[in-house]
């Protein structure tokens, strides 16, 4: 985004840093200074609390990793010293585990934000792209750490997933062996598992880089979904987004403190606090609650390689988002019956979630079938037919007017 | 010198860039293939000795679980009227057909890995619509000759390699 505002060293010191390192500048042009729209509402302030949460997990990790050891032998005792002995272990443990939680919670509420106000459409493409990847690449990170502290879920859920890989043709039994490192979960599974897990946030917080970075050349899309038109439209990212995002952040922390300390296993398994036994499996396998959805998709299918498929296939259909909407206006304030199908769409997600913590049978397995024919109908069909032939509602001129011209809608 | 810019046959040049970057091309796989041969099963993974299991103290009806190569395996004395149920479905329409007889050496003892094929879950003994196994997971049904009957799992359940050293001894692997 072109700014009107140009750094300007104040000081022999600054210019003499200025032309040999531009940090401050950078800094200044892209945070403090950044123009950013006028009108963002509380759902932009999660790109901020994403970013919080990203960190909070590689610092715990990083702790947790001086005291975890990653061995069949040792992982699930180890857990147990954190939660017993480590001095304020369990504290730190609690917020690496329920980090990960409200991660994907802060998540879901960026991408729903997204998909409603049209922010993947053109020219933030890549934004998306780059987003999608970085969801995909938290699955990977929250599947293996997952796998760590050794305990029935752990172990069983590893073995679900690693064999959904063996259901592809020719391939899928020696990659499976080859990602196992042996013909079933074992100790080569948990040290490779440890070794990526600790690897992986650095290659998102890379991603996450692209993705700011991406976000950065045409600017924040914003609640009417208009381009900016001038300097009219925007504020200063500081003070004006910092205050915000650090309130949105502190109402957020209320949120996760309580899980912390007064529900710390509520979204964990029982189960997984008895030790990883390969003869007895638990009598019902749940992954965690962010992948129930996706776990639901899987189950609602009769043929193996089906599910597989149609699972993968429910993320990898977000990555052609932007071109499978066809409508040229960005923000669902301005499509009647897009906000409709969006609700549904939203209703859908949540059912397909508590469906996947069911057992697949009668009547759960009808509806389960029903959401997710309706998951992808929502990408595939209504999107792209949508976008042709719905009547959009009247526009503002810009976004300094969409408030009056809101209020003239409004008296129509 | 014959090779000009504006000729549009390939140079010397052109050839150099081409075996270069072949070369280039084969040492950095050939550099690569150690650091991904490297996640395959190892060779203390591999040398998996065989199991040798003493079947004596299974009753008829009962059914013993060993492991083998981290996996479970069923070692099941089958009943008369087992043996029965499981040869009157042979010739029914089954979703991976395979006749009775042709999973076992002796009618009297199935063995097969306790390994649901769907996806890797250990089924449960004596549970299910046909009282074989029953997958806890998604929700597979086996019959009492470990075939796939109901659900998601498209094969019967493996039988492994084995042989009888003796009457009451059993060597799996």
């Amino acid at each position: 985004m072109d700014t009107d505002y140009k750094y300007e060293p104040k000081n022999g010191l600054t210019r003499w840093l200025d032309s040999r390192l531009p940090l401050m500048r950078f800094t200044s042009e892209h945070v403090l200074q950044f123009p950013t729209p006028k009108n963002l509402n509380y759902f932009w302030t999660f790109g901020f609390i994403l970013t919080m949460c990203l960190v909070t997990q590689i610092i715990t990790g990083i702790i947790l990793a001086m005291h975890y050891a990653p061995s069949t032998l040792l992982a699930f005792d180890s857990v147990e010293h954190i939660m017993r002995n480590v001095n304020y272990g369990w504290l730190i443990r609690y917020i690496h585990s329920n980090g990960a939680s409200m991660f994907f919670l802060a998540v879901f509420i960026h991408m729903f934000r997204g998909l409603y106000y049209g922010s993947y459409k053109e020219p933030r493409e890549v934004i998306w792209i780059l987003g999608c990847i970085i969801y995909l690449l938290m699955i990977v990170t929250a599947f293996m750490g997952y796998v760590l502290p050794w305990g029935q879920m752990s172990f069983w859920g590893a073995t679900v997933i690693i064999n959904l890989v063996g259901t592809l043709p020719l391939i899928g039994e020696s990659l499976t062996q080859m990602l196992l490192g042996g013909f079933a979960v074992d100790n080569p599974t948990l040290n490779r598992f440890f070794s990526l897990h600790y690897l992986l946030p650095f290659i998102i917080f890379g991603v996450v880089l692209l993705h700011i970075w991406a976000l950065h050349v045409p600017g924040n899309n914003n609640p009417v979904g208009l381009s900016v038109q001038g300097k009219q439209d925007t504020v200063a990212f500081h003070p004006y987004y910092t205050v915000k995002d650090f309130f949105a952040y502190t109402v957020f922390l209320l949120l996760f403190c309580y899980f912390i300390f007064y529900n710390p296993n509520a979204l964990g398994h029982a189960d997984n606090y008895i030790e990883a036994d390969a003869m007895v499996t638990p009598a019902h396998i749940v992954p965690e609650w962010y992948l129930l959805p996706f776990y639901a998709i899987l189950r609602a299918v009769p043929d193996k390689l089906a599910g597989v498929l149609l699972m993968f296939g429910a993320i990898a259909v977000l990555f052609f988002l932007p071109w499978l909407d066809t409508a040229k206006v960005r923000s669902g304030r301005y499509r009647p019956i897009f906000r409709y199908f969006y609700v549904l769409f939203v209703i859908d997600c949540l059912i397909l979630g508590y469906l996947g913590a069911q057992v697949p049978e009668g009547i759960y397995l009808f509806l389960s079938r029903v959401t997710t024919i309706y998951y992808f109908a929502f990408f595939l069909l209504v999107l792209p037919i949508l976008g042709r032939i719905e009547k959009m509602k009247p526009m503002p001129i810009g976004i300094s007017n969409s408030e009056l011209s809101r209020d003239m809608v409004a008296a129509e | 010198m014959s090779d000009t810019l504006d000729d549009d046959k390939p140079t010397r040049r052109d050839f150099l860039y081409i075996t270069t970057g072949a070369f280039g091309v084969v040492g950095a796989a050939s550099v690569a293939w150690p650091l991904i041969d490297q996640l395959n099963p190892d060779a203390s993974v591999k040398a998996v000795s065989t199991v040798e299991v003493d079947i004596s103290s299974i009753e008829p009806g009962s059914f013993l679980k060993v492991a083998w190569r981290g996996k479970p395996i069923y070692i099941r004395r089958r009943t008369n009227e087992e043996i029965a149920d499981a040869e009157k479905d042979d010739n029914l329409n089954l979703p991976d057909p395979q006749k009775d007889i042709d999973r076992v050496q002796k009618k009297e003892w199935l063995v097969v890995v306790g390994v649901c094929t769907h996806l890797g879950c250990i089924p449960i003994a004596n549970q299910g619509e046909y009282e074989g196994w029953f997958c806890p997971c998604h929700g597979s049904h086996y019959d009492i000759s470990g075939r796939i009957r109901k659900g998601p799992a498209p094969t019967n359940l493996e039988v492994p390699p084995y042989e009888f050293v003796s009457d009451s001894l059993i060597k799996i692997g």
